[in-house]
C-alpha cells in the first residue's frame, strides 16, 4: 500500500475495484465504514453484488475482466472535464501528451458496451473521482488474478498519476495483501525477480551485491523462473523442490495438473503444520513450528514491520522453519547458514536490504515502523512517494483492453470466479481446524442468481456439476442476488471440492500470476 | 494564520493544579492524562462519548450540578474537581445500584478484555453492600448455541458499549436495544440467534463488554484450567491487515486471542478469524516429528538427524545428476521473514539461481 491503514478514514473519495475488503480484510473495512459516516463517497466495482456494493454511493456490477476498460473510460471522462492535476502532471509524470491523446477513443459509452454497465454511472465514478481532494484507490486480488492483472494495476496507477492522487495523505493506491506475511516474503526476496529489498535481479550491481554476500561467484544475473513454470518443468529440467508451508495442490489452479507435476519429482521435501494434500506427495515432510510458538517478524500490507512472539512450546519435536532450511543448507555445504536464533537471521536480511538498513532485531521488537527505513534513525515512512518517486518520473502507460484468456461460449456459457470467505481462510488448513467455524461455514456452495436457478431449473441445495475446459467438480448451489445473472461464485478454501480442477485458463505474461478470477463453465442438474 | 487561538496554550485547574489541555479534549481525557482515577463503565475511548453510568462526574466551579466528565469539553480557566466526598458518595451509590442489578460481580477474566471493569470499581468503591437486591435488567440468553460469544445477559448494566461498538466500528448494526429502565435488554434483530443477525462474529462486543455479560465461548472453555493467565503480545497470523493480539497462555495450553487495544494497524479492532480461529495451533492434527515416505505409500515417524540428511542427499544427487538448475524452492507467504530469507538464500547461496517463488501468485 502506498498510505498506511489509518488513512482509510481520510479520502473524499474512495474507489474499491475488486476487493471483497468485508469479508477478505474486516478490519481495515471498519476504516473506511469511518470514512463514509464523515461523508466520504464510495465508489464500488466488482462483478459480484458483495457487501461492499451495498454500502457505494455508486456501483459498477462490471462484467468479469473487464476492468481496463471501465479505467479507461474514468480516465477519459476526467481528461475530457479537466479534472487533472495539472502541476502534478507537470512536475512528477512523463508520457502525460501521448496518453492524453490515447484516451480519445476510449469514451464511457464504448467501454459501457464491453463493462455491461451504464455509461452514466461510469461518468458519475470518474467525476466523483476526479473530484475528490484525496481520492483513494483500494484493490486486491480482483485486480490482479488476471491475464491482464499488470495491466490493470497500471491503469490504476494513470489515475492516481493525472489526478495527482499519490504521495499525499488519505490518497494512494492501496492493494490490499491476503496472507500475514506475503509483503514480508517479497520484502525477503522469495520471489524469483528480486533480491532482498526489491533489488531487481537483472541489476549488474545487486547481483555482485548478493554474489559476494553469499559466496557464489557463478550468480545468475537475470535469469529467472516462476512457479508456474517451474511447474511445467517438473520431471523435465526440475528434479528436486523444497516447499515452505503452502498448500500448493489445493490453492493453485489446475490441480490436476499441479499434482501431476509434483508427482514426476525425484525429490519432494515439504515444511508445514499439517499434512496437507501438498504434503502427502512429499518423499519427506518436515515439522515446523508455528504461529504462537515462534519467534519472528512479519510485514503487512501498509508495509509495518512487526514481531511475532512466541507463546507456547511447539508439538513434539516441531523447529522454526528457518532452522530447518539451516539444516539442510549446511549438510549441503552452502556457507553463511550457522544461524543461532531469529534474531540472527533477521539481522542478516536487514544488513543486505537498503529498504530495511535501519531496522535490527531489537528495533522491530520495541517500535512498529513501516519500510524503507534506510537508517538507524529514519522515522520510517507511511507514506510512499511524498514529493518524488524514488525511479524518478512517473510514467503513464499505454495501454488497451484485452478479453480475458477464456470467455464464455455456447459449450461453456456460464462465468466462475472465484475468492474468499470471511469464515475460512486459503486453503482451510488452519480456519478448518479451529472449532466452531463450522457452524458458520460447514460446506462450499456456488452462489447462482436466483433467476438463473428458476431458469436452469434447479432449486437451493441442489447438486450440480461444473465443467470448464480443465475439469469438473460437484457442489450444491445457493441462491443470491450476490451473483448477477450468468455469473457463479465459489471460494477456493475446500479440499474435498476441488475448484481448482476448474480454474488456470491464463496467465498474466509479466508476473506469472494466475487468472483464478475468471473462467467459463457449464453447469448441469446432478441426479440424486 | 487563523491558528493563533489554538496555538495559545490553554489551562484549567484540576482538583488544584494548573493544566495544560488541547481544544476539544473533555474533562475525563485531560483528568486521565494527569492519572486522575476518574472511574467510568459506559467509556471506551475508541467511541463516541455517551454519558450514560454517570460514574466519572465531577464537580466544576460555578455549576451546580456535578457534569459528567466523558462528555464535557474542557474550558479555558474551568476548575474541576474530581474526588470530592460528595462525588465519591456518589459513585458509590450508583455502583451499589448496579452491583443489585447482576447476578455476581466476580466473573472469570477470560471472558473478555474489558471484563474486569466493574468488579475492580466494586471493590475500589468497598459497594457490595447487598443493597437494591432483586431487580434485573436483560436476561440471559440460552437457546443461542453460537460457539463464540455467551449471551449471560443477567450481568448487563445497560451501558450499550457492545451495541456502540457493533455500530460505530464495526459498522455492523447487529444488536441493539429493546426497552428502557429495568426491562432494558439487548438483543439483536427480532431477538433472533446472531447467525441469522448482521452479525460478522468479529468480537468487539465481547471485548468492551465491563461486566462479562457478553463473553468468549472458546476461552471459557479452560475456565477451570489451572494457572494464571499469560499474555504475550504477537500479530495475527490471518491476512495482510497485521492486527495486533494478545496470546492467553495458562501454563503451556493457549486458551485464547484478546484485540491489542493499542495495536498500530487495528487499535483495538479484530474480525472472526483473528479472535476466534486460533485452536489450530494446538490441534491434535500437528505433525510432530518427521514423516519419510515408504514405498508401499505410507508416512514412517523418524528422528531429524536422519530426515535432514535424507533432504540434503537429494538435493545434492539432483545437482550432481542434473545440474544447479533442477532445483526449486516455494516459500510461505504466512512464515515468517527468517523462513522466507532463509529459502531464498537456500536457492541463491546453494544453487546460484533465482529458481524461488512463493504463493502470491496463486
Ligand atoms: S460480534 Fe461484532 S458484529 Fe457481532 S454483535 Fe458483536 S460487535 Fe456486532
Ligand atoms: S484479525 Fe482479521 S483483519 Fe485482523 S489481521 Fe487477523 S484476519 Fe486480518
Ligand atoms: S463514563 Fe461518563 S457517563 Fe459513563
Amino acid at each position: 500500500m502506498s498510505n498506511p491503514l489509518a488513512d482509510m478514514a481520510k479520502p473524499d473519495v474512495i474507489f474499491c475495484i475488486g476487493t471483497n475488503m468485508t469479508e477478505c480484510h474486516p478490519v481495515a473495512a471498519t476504516g473506511l465504514k469511518k470514512a463514509m459516516a464523515r461523508g466520504a463517497k464510495l465508489i464500488v466495482a466488482d462483478p459480484r453484488r458483495i457487501k461492499l456494493a451495498e454500502l457505494a454511493d455508486v456501483y459498477l456490477p462490471i462484467r468479469l475482466g473487464s476492468d481496463v476498460a471501465l479505467l479507461l473510460a474514468m480516465a477519459h471522462v476526467i481528461e475530457r472535464e479537466g479534472l487533472m492535476d495539472r502541476a502534478f502532471i507537470e512536475q512528477r509524470t512523463e508520457g502525460w501528451e501521448e496518453f492524453q491523446r490515447h484516451l480519445k477513443g476510449f469514451t464511457p459509452r464504448w467501454a459501457a458496451a464491453i463493462c455491461e454497465v451504464p455509461a452514466e454511472d461510469i461518468e458519475q465514478a470518474a467525476l466523483w473521482y476526479g473530484g475528490g481532494k484525496p481520492s483513494a484507490i483500494y484493490y486486491t486480488l480482483g485486480i490482479t488474478e488476471h491475464i491482464c492483472g499488470v495491466d490493470n494495476v497500471q491503469s490504476l496507477c494513470n489515475l492516481a498519476l493525472m489526478t495527482g492522487n499519490l504521495g499525499v495523505e488519505g490518497a494512494g493506491i492501496n492493494p490490499m495483501r491476503g496472507q500475514n506475511n506475503i509483503q514480508g516474503c517479497g520484502d525477503c526476496g522469495a520471489e524469483t525477480f528480486v533480491y532482498p529489498g526489491s533489488l531487481p535481479i537483472t541489476d549488474a550491481a545487486a547481483r555482485d551485491k548478493f554474489a559476494q554476500a553469499y559466496q557464489r561467484p557463478d550468480l545468475d544475473l537475470g535469469e529467472a523462473m516462476t512457479k508456474v513454470t517451474a511447474f511445467l518443468e517438473c520431471g523435465k529440467s526440475l528434479h528436486a523442490m523444497l516447499i515452505d508451508g503452502e498448500n500448493t495442490v489445493v490453492s493453485d489452479p489446475d490441480r490436476i495438473h499441479c499434482e501431476h507435476a509434483l508427482r514426476s519429482l525425484d525429490h519432494l521435501v515439504v515444511i508445514d503444520l499439517f499434512l496437507t494434500e501438498t504434503a502427502k506427495l512429499a518423499h519427506l515432510v518436515l515439522p515446523a513450528t508455528g504461529w504462537a510458538e515462534t519467534d519472528g517478524v512479519v510485514c503487512n500490507t501498509e508495509r509495518r514491520v512487526q514481531r511475532l512472539r512466541a507463546a507456547v512450546a511447539p508439538p513434539g519435536v516441531a523447529r522454526p522453519d528457518w532452522w530447518i532450511i539451516a539444516q539442510i543448507a549446511q549438510r549441503l555445504d552452502i556457507p553463511g547458514f550457522d544461524y543461532s536464533s531469529a534474531a540472527d537471521v533477521f539481522n542478516e536480511l536487514c544488513s543486505l536490504s537498503p529498504t530495511y538498513g535501519g531496522l535490527d532485531w531489537e528495533r522491530v521488537s520495541s517500535e512498529s515502523l513501516s519500510w524503507p527505513v534506510p537508517t538507524k534513525d529514519h522515522p520510517g515512512t507511511p507514506i510512499l512517494h511524498v514529493g518524488a518517486f524514488t525511479n524518478g518520473r512517473g510514467k503513464f502507460q499505454i495501454l488497451g483492453y484485452r478479453d480475458p484468456a477464456e470467455v464464455i461460449d455456447e459449450r461453456f456459457p456460464v462465468w466462475l470466479t472465484t475468492g474468499r470467505r470471511l469464515q475460512s481462510y486459503h486453503t482451510r488448513t488452519q480456519t478448518g481446524r479451529a472449532s466452531g467455524m463450522d457452524y458458520l461455514l460447514s460446506e462450499e456452495s456456488l452462489e447462482v442468481n436466483p433467476d438463473d436457478l428458476v431458469h436452469w431449473g434447479l432449486r437451493d441445495g441442489d447438486w450440480v456439476s461444473i465443467s470448464s475446459r480443465r475439469g469438473s467438480v460437484q457442489m450444491k448451489v445457493r441462491g443470491t442476488v450476490r451473483s448477477p445473472r450468468g455469473t457463479v461464485f465459489t471460494s477456493f478454501s475446500f479440499a474435498d471440492v476441488a475448484v481448482n480442477n476448474l480454474t488456470g485458463s491464463g496467465y498474466d505474461p509479466t508476473t506469472h500470476t494466475a487468472e483464478l478470477k475468471v473462467c467459463a463453465v457449464r453447469i448441469e442438474p446432478v441426479k440424486t | 494564520m487563523t491558528t493563533k487561538a489554538t496555538e495559545r496554550k490553554q489551562t484549567m485547574t484540576l482538583d488544584g493544579l494548573e493544566v495544560p489541555f488541547s481544544p476539544g479534549e473533555t474533562l475525563y481525557e485531560v483528568a486521565r492524562r494527569h492519572l486522575a482515577p476518574v472511574p467510568t463503565l459506559c467509556y471506551d475511548p475508541r467511541l463516541e462519548a455517551f454519558g450514560a453510568c454517570r460514574l466519572c462526574i465531577v464537580e466544576v466551579q460555578g455549576m451546580k450540578a456535578p457534569v459528567a466528565s466523558c462528555t464535557t469539553k474542557a474550558l479555558q480557566g474551568m476548575v474541576v474537581s474530581t474526588a470530592t466526598p460528595s462525588v465519591e458518595k456518589f459513585r458509590k451509590t450508583l455502583l451499589e445500584l448496579v452491583v443489585s442489578e447482576n447476578r455476581e460481580v466476580e466473573v472469570n477474566p477470560l471472558r473478555g478484555f474489558a471484563s474486569q471493569e466493574l468488579s475492580t470499581l466494586v471493590n475500589r468503591y468497598g459497594a457490595r453492600t447487598g443493597r437494591f437486591q432483586g431487580k434485573h435488567s436483560g436476561k440471559s440468553n440460552k437457546t443461542d448455541l453460537n460457539p463464540f460469544i455467551l449471551r449471560d445477559y443477567d450481568l448487563c448494566i445497560s451501558c450499550y458499549r457492545c451495541v456502540r461498538v457493533c455500530a460505530e466500528q464495526e459498522g455492523d448494526y447487529a444488536i441493539s436495544v429493546m426497552n428502557r429502565g429495568f426491562s432494558t435488554q439487548i438483543t439483536t434483530e427480532f431477538n433472533a440467534d446472531l447467525r441469522d443477525s448482521a452479525c460478522t462474529f468479529c468480537g468487539q462486543c465481547v471485548q468492551t463488554c465491563p461486566t462479562g455479560a457478553l463473553a468468549d465461548k472458546k476461552a471459557l472453555r479452560s475456565a477451570d484450567l489451572p494457572g494464571e493467565i499469560e499474555k504475550t503480545r504477537t500479530i495475527c497470523p490471518y491476512c495482510g491487515v497485521g492486527c495486533s493480539v494478545d496470546i492467553m497462555t495458562k501454563g503451556d495450553r493457549m486458551v485464547g486471542v484478546q484485540p491489542a487495544m493499542d495495536g498500530p494497524a487495528n487499535q483495538g479492532a479484530l474480525c472472526i478469524k483473528g479472535q476466534f480461529a486460533f485452536d489450530f495451533v494446538q490441534h491434535n492434527d500437528r505433525l510432530k516429528t518427521p514423516l519419510l515416505r515408504q514405498s508401499d505409500g505410507s508416512f514412517k515417524e523418524i528422528g531429524w538427524e536422519e530426515a535432514l540428511e535424507f533432504a540434503a542427499q537429494g538435493f545434492r544427487r539432483s545437482l550432481e545428476k542434473h545440474g544447479r538448475r533442477s532445483v526449486y524452492g516455494i516459500a510461505s507467504g504466512r512464515a515468517p521473514h527468517e523462513a522466507a530469507y532463509s529459502m531464498q538464500k537456500f536457492v541463491r547461496a546453494g544453487f546460484g539461481t533465482h529458481y524461488v517463488d512463493n504463493c502470491s501468485r496463486a
